[in-house]
């Protein structure tokens, strides 16, 4: 199994959550994260006085997927959260030992 | 236990050394209040009972006078709403249940002492006419009916109207500190120093005015309808003294450089601004103290254009000079505006109150970023806008409107300078005693935290805490 962790830009996530579905994905998990790449961050003014703001808002979305769909679901998440412009973010794959469905204790690729 | 005792000794002390000044005087204050309703009561009394006043010609006209005051005293109380929306809005969540209780408290306090107090100081009675100092008695009472709830006592409102009108007055003056001292000063101690500021600092200087005091026996008397100088200034010089006491937040002015603390709610500061102009319609409308058509409407027409004026020109500054709109900036504005109207809303026309408006708006601006630069950190503008405004305002009513003129401009001077002189001295004193005896600012690890947990062991928004976190 394989755990696929995509950073992406907020406004993206409909449609990335929309591509997975399309490949048969039936579940993720997302939070809000902060994060700078090479997209500097921006000045903001509060009041007269500025600040730089580096930690930008990205959505983390992290699936765990059976090895064998894992090159299909990242073409589909790359495609689907590409904008051509800096800060797209970034996608990481890397190997699960094992995965638990909690109500009926499945374990294994049955699990996800 | 330690800090209760010498809280209370504290004020015992003051208090103590208060009657012994009241005690001091020409007249024995209780005897003079009694004296005086027993001489107008026995003169001629203007009516045989209340029975005859509501069968008097008189009794319609009075009790729409009254009915408009009850309400601008409701408007007023209404201001302590905006107060707590807009002090929560530009600080921090992780100090709101702190500002919020400072909010909720300082105007039940503040009634409660100028019921005991507070009333009786700003407004001692005839016999104190022209002095510096006056002391009707404690408590608020009624002996006599007639000569206090019918228009014997005023043609506007009754002796329990005027009270409750007054006493909504009094407590902003405590609220406008608790802004500036926001997100460090430690909530006893700025409790005592609110206790004590509107308890006998406020009405002392209240009554050199509206009491019948020396500044408005003057030749040329002192004017301020609805308090620029006596509410707003008074208020803005107690923040000053509390901020140079107490210290910038941590973090705000760190290796030269001003570091701005945003916020954590413009909704709130908006929803508060607003509910504070609204309060303002009886703040000023009722400052004319009746329902006079002409008097009232021309008030509320004159506070509305200089808080409109207000806004526009310190968007105007605003976006010039830091090249961005900024709400929080435009939101000051319009608070401007209206501290700036408050001294003379009577005396304007509509084009004097815009002016009045747009200068505001532009000051407000300036001093908000003035006081960045030295290093005097108010986080929501209390001073930049009841100070610095409410002595533009105060000073507006010898260049504009039907008062203008150089001896009523003197006059001015002398008013603004006496009241700002006692004021910062007195407040200034009171914090340094204050953080003598118990201290004044929480401890940095508590800052840091969040005054919530420290002073309060409460969260604001407990639904939107990290997860994991109790």
């Amino acid at each position: 199994m394989k755990k696929i962790e995509a950073i992406i830009k907020p406004f993206k996530l409909e449609e990335v959550k929309d591509a997975l579905a399309d490949v048969g994905i039936e579940g993720m998990t997302v939070t809000e994260v902060k994060g700078f790449g090479r997209q500097k961050g921006h000045t903001e003014i509060y009041r007269g006085s500025e600040y730089t703001v580096d930690f930008l808002p990205k959505i983390k979305v992290e699936i765990v997927v059976a090895d064998s769909v894992a090159s299909t679901v990242l073409g589909a998440i790359v495609k689907a959260a590409k904008t051509g412009k800096i800060g797209d973010g970034k996608v990481f794959v890397s190997s699960i030992d094992d995965a638990i469905r909690i109500r009926t204790e499945e374990k294994g690729e049955s699990a996800v | 236990m330690k800090t209760i005792l010498k809280t209370s000794i504290l004020i015992a002390a003051i208090t103590g050394g208060f009657a012994l000044a009241a005690m001091a005087q020409d007249t024995t204050p209780a005897a003079a209040v009694a004296e005086a309703v027993a001489e107008a009561a026995a003169e001629a009394p203007k009516y045989a009972d209340m029975e005859a006043f509501q069968a008097s010609p008189g009794f319609s006209l009075f009790t729409t006078n009254n009915l408009w005051m009850m309400l601008c005293a409701s408007l007023v109380f209404l201001m302590h709403l905006g107060f707590a929306s807009v002090e929560s809005g530009l600080t921090r969540s992780k100090n709101t249940v702190n500002i919020l209780f400072k909010n909720t408290l300082v105007p039940c306090i503040g009634i409660l002492t100028y019921a005991i107090i507070g009333f009786n100081l700003m407004y001692p009675g005839g016999a104190f006419e022209g002095k510096w100092f006056g002391f009707g008695g404690f408590g608020i009472s009624v002996t006599d009916d007639v000569a206090s709830l019918t228009d014997a006592y005023a043609s506007g409102y009754t002796y329990w109207t005027d009270f409750l009108f007054q006493s909504m007055f009094a407590a902003t003056a405590a609220t406008i500190v608790s802004g500036a001292v926001a997100e460090r000063i430690k909530l006893s101690s700025f409790l005592v120093f609110a206790t004590l500021f509107v308890t006998f600092s406020y009405p002392i200087t209240g009554m050199w005015k509206w009491g019948g005091g020396w500044l408005n026996a003057m030749e040329t008397p002192f004017y301020d309808f609805a308090g620029s100088t006596i509410v707003h200034s008074v208020g803005g010089w107690g923040a000053l003294a509390g901020v140079i006491i107490l210290g910038p937040r941590l973090g705000k002015y760190v290796g030269g450089k001003i570091r701005p603390i945003l916020g954590h709610s413009m909704p709130l500061a908006t929803i508060g601004v607003f509910l504070l102009w609204l309060g303002w319609f009886g703040f000023n409308g009722g400052s004319v103290l009746s329902a006079d058509p002409a008097a009232v409407s021309l008030t509320l027409v004159t506070t509305c254009m200089a808080a409109a004026a207000g806004a526009v020109a310190a968007m105007m500054t605003a976006w010039t000079i830091l090249k961005k709109p900024d709400l929080s900036m435009v939101l000051n504005g319009i608070l401007a505006g209206l501290v700036g109207i408050t001294a003379g809303a009577d005396q304007m026309g509509p084009t004097s109150s815009v002016i009045i408006g747009l200068v505001s708006g532009v000051l407000v601006v300036l001093s908000v970023l003035f006081f960045d630069k030295i290093k005097i950190d108010d986080p929501v503008g209390a001073i930049s806008v009841h100070l610095v405004c409410g002595i533009w305002g105060t000073l507006a009513v010898g260049i504009f409107g039907n008062l203008a003129g150089g001896k009523q401009l003197m006059s001015q001077i002398i008013g603004i300078v006496a009241v700002g002189v006692f004021t910062f001295v007195v407040a200034f004193i009171l914090f340094f005693v204050v953080k003598l005896v118990m201290g004044l600012r929480v401890s940095a690890e508590e800052e840091t935290e969040g005054l919530d947990i420290g002073e309060h062991g409460n969260h604001a928004y407990p639904d939107f805490q990290p997860l994991g976190e109790k």
